[in-house]
């Protein structure tokens, strides 16, 4: 059999120069300035004096071929046949040609593919995988994506905001995504439900005890057979034992459930990078619209969009207002739970007396 | 014949509104494409889907597959509730490498969508968060067909589990003026230099890198990646004059006050003088503005702001930063700074950069337990271990500021003060 197995070519990453716009290609490593002709589009200008306009539209991110060769069709017949894909699954268009950027966009919207997602806009959330195809999720990831960009296409295809807004999601507390300006994530407030029958035979025990951050797991017989017990007075509910041991379920229709977390910033601009912070938690994971978790997102971008002034990013802006003030403008509830407990967490009380009155 | 449909009441609302729809998109397959087998399995993973949305639960499980000659690559997907939905029992994800900044013809996507048609589900994700094209839904008779047939033109597996993981870069010196490294060399050397620790799983965990062509740093790799690459400079940036007086009048045009230079300096003070984290930059009153260069820290606000006027120098090169992850499992870490600059213009350059993610990579493969990230060995065992253990001298850059408690033996203080200061002898004299 081994015979005829094929042997791989070990390629590794392709060459991405084969893929770029000629006039990308000439101007490698020479470019002078960009300009944002409007919402959508960009046009930079190198040093030769060449340029290249880019169209940004928004995707469904789990693409079918069809959609796929649609895309392509518009690229081919509007474009001039180069795209590119943006880390938050948007497709871009380069052409060098302005006269086909107006063309290209209407193509682009006649076809359901908004276009925006550039400067200070709400770009489309960054998802995960989900119940399509996660072993593991608390929730969808497509779907809540789906249901608030319905929501929030207009910010995306506008220039609204007092600077970018970098939304994720994540759908288990491992996060895989989940990390930027308002992060929607599950948050799992039960310790694991254990199938004792199986998690002798399907787990290596040593190393599902390893795995835990607060050793709350450790080796048990149960009813005669070897299996796993959690302390669940220590168990915080994280979810890591999972992976390595289905049998220890944390996934629960009514106990898994989403927080918000705001305020994470990965460029250095102004402020050092942050992480993002916990604001609101307890919300149902209600699908198909996850309409609660929508409607607390909404009001949050709202006061943002008031509240902060230009380039401010929207940790920067509670940075300055304070949170008080943050908790105050939003009507969200604060709880001892937004109060970091671990000996590390100092660096998170207010050590002053800056108090805002 | 057509086969029965399940019937998706939850989903089908996930078709409406403005957004585009992956249910309309999956649906589509289902109804409409010419191949049975695809109409099926795409049937069935609807069903599937559908029956998450209604209980709140998921029902895949993961496995062990790959194809021949490799041990990672593809999440295997095997339904728990195959006997539910049988046309989707196995739904394996293939992971493939893109070219660094993800770039494409149209004529390449099409000969991917072709391949994937004719051996998988029909769905893809361009791409996923690790920053692979995911082709989503092959069974295990397909995966090894498909995978033979891209990898004939070009492509590769990307990393799954405990190996190096598929890199990401962002657009980079293709198209933006912000960049300061050869992002598509960068990024090849690299993986390219560990396609073995990538398609053979063999590591304490995960290991990424991620390459950003300026601080801006658009992949997220000081938070995401463990040895995260950012373009800098540190020469003196580079002034426009007569764009800075140009951008003041066009601001005052932009927020209604045409002609109005008072008006277009206010907005110069609040949006970028004022902004600079380390007050490096003055607008003089002839409209010029003046840099502290050796007090800027190349944040890139103020380029960002004024990308006519403010550009990077032309002492290019990268910051290194290791360490940066995810929540799991002490909670999200930052990259820390270990490498402040270093030059990537040489053969010699990218040969020292290669060696450096090899020496991490083996003093961590070594020291990390089972399951540990390269930032959460570093927080376990300490930054000091780590320079030691890699054979880098401690750099005041590394710190946001020395340590605050005195429990600490120093008795090697005088040797530690000596190797300083003969360090920075032979870096005056490296200069000279």
């Amino acid at each position: 059999m081994a015979a005829e197995m094929r042997e791989p070519i070990e390629s590794g990453c392709p060459d991405g120069f084969q893929y770029m716009h000629p006039v990308m290609r000439r101007n490698y490593g020479q470019w002078l300035y960009h300009e944002d002709p409007r919402p959508g589009v960009l046009v930079h200008v190198a040093r030769s004096g060449e340029k290249v306009w880019t169209v940004r539209a928004g995707t469904q991110r789990i693409l079918d071929v069809f959609t796929l060769r649609k895309l392509m069709d518009i690229g081919d017949h509007y474009g001039e046949g180069y795209v590119r894909f943006t880390i938050r699954s948007n497709i871009e268009y380069m052409v060098a040609d302005g006269a086909k950027v107006e063309p290209l966009v209407k193509a682009l919207e006649d076809a359901g593919f908004p276009v925006g997602g550039t400067r200070n806009s709400v770009a489309t959330l960054s998802h995960t995988q989900g119940w399509l195809h996660c072993d593991i999720p608390g929730t969808d990831a497509s779907g809540v994506v789906k249901a608030m960009m319905d929501e929030l296409v207009d910010e995306f295809k506008g220039w609204n905001m007092p600077n970018r807004v970098h939304m994720t999601t994540s759908c288990c507390q491992i996060n895989c995504g989940g990390q930027g300006d308002i992060a929607i994530n599950v948050q799992h407030v039960k310790p694991p439900k254990i199938n004792h029958n199986l998690v002798g035979n399907i787990c290596e025990r040593p190393s599902v005890v390893a795995r835990c951050p607060v050793a709350a797991i450790r080796p048990a017989m149960v009813d005669g057979k070897p299996s796993l017990e959690v302390d669940e007075k220590k168990c915080i509910c994280c979810g890591a034992c999972y992976p390595p041991c289905p049998p220890m379920q944390i996934n629960d229709h009514q106990y898994t459930q989403l927080a918000i977390w705001i305020g994470g910033k990965h460029s250095n601009a102004r402020s050092k990078p942050t992480f993002q912070r916990l604001v609101a938690a307890g919300i149902p994971n209600n699908p198909p619209r996850w309409p609660e978790a929508t409607a607390i997102v909404k009001k949050i971008l709202q006061c943002y969009k008031e509240g902060a002034r230009d380039w401010e990013r929207i940790n920067e802006w509670v940075e300055r207002i304070g949170w008080p003030r943050f908790f105050e403008v939003t009507g969200l509830p604060f709880t001892k739970y937004h109060i970091d407990n671990w000996r590390g967490a100092r660096t998170n009380l207010n050590s002053s007396t800056h108090i805002r009155f | 014949m057509a086969t029965k449909h399940y019937p998706t009441p939850m989903l089908d609302v996930l078709e409406e509104g403005p957004w585009p729809s992956f249910i309309s998109g999956i649906k589509n397959l289902r109804d409409n494409h010419p191949d049975e087998r695809i109409r099926n399995v795409t049937n069935g993973v609807l069903g599937q889907l559908e029956h998450s949305y209604e209980t709140r639960m998921g029902y895949w499980k993961g496995g062990t597959i790959s194809v021949y000659g490799y041990g990672g690559g593809i999440i295997p997907r095997f339904s728990e509730v195959g006997h539910m939905f049988p046309e989707s029992k196995e739904f394996h994800t293939l992971r493939v490498q893109p070219p660094a900044g993800n770039y494409y013809t149209t004529d390449m996507l099409r000969q991917l969508a072709d391949s994937w048609e004719r051996h998988g589900s029909g769905l893809q994700t361009f791409h996923g968060q690790t920053g692979n094209i995911m082709f989503i839904g092959a069974d295990s008779k397909s995966y090894q067909g498909f995978f033979d047939e891209i990898n004939e033109y070009g492509w590769d597996l990307g990393g799954a589990g405990p190996c190096v993981r598929t890199g990401m870069s962002c657009v980079g010196s293709a198209r933006c003026e912000m960049s300061n490294c050869n992002e598509q060399a960068i990024h090849r050397h690299l993986l390219n230099n560990f396609t073995d620790d990538v398609h053979r799983p063999a590591l304490p965990y995960k290991f990424k890198f991620k390459v950003s062509g300026c601080p801006n740093d658009c992949m997220n790799a000081i938070e995401r990646a463990d040895f995260a690459i950012i373009g800098t400079w540190r020469d003196e940036m580079k002034i426009d004059q007569a764009a800075v007086k140009e951008a003041i009048m066009k601001k005052a045009a932009e927020i209604g006050k045409e002609g109005d230079r008072a008006a277009g300096r206010q907005y110069m003070f609040d949006n970028v003088i004022s902004r600079c984290p380390t007050g490096a930059i003055k607008l003089n009153d002839d409209d010029t503005m003046t840099v502290d260069n050796s007090n800027c820290v190349r944040c890139m606000h103020c380029l960002n702001v004024m990308p006519k006027a403010l550009h990077t120098g032309d002492d290019k090169g990268v910051s290194i930063l290791m360490g940066g992850k995810r929540t799991l499992k002490i909670g999200d870490l930052m990259g820390t700074v270990i490498i402040p600059f270093m030059k990537m213009e040489t053969e010699e350059d990218y040969e020292r950069i290669k060696e450096l993610a090899s020496t991490v990579i083996d003093y961590w493969a070594e020291n990390g337990l089972e399951h540990e990230r390269c930032g959460e060995m570093i927080e376990r065992i300490g930054l000091v271990n780590f320079l030691e253990g890699i054979g880098l001298d401690p750099d005041p850059n590394m710190i946001k500021q020395p340590r605050n408690v005195s429990y600490v033996r120093m008795d090697g203080w005088d040797e530690a003060a000596e190797a300083w200061f003969n360090r920075k002898r032979e870096e005056k004299m490296a200069a000279a």
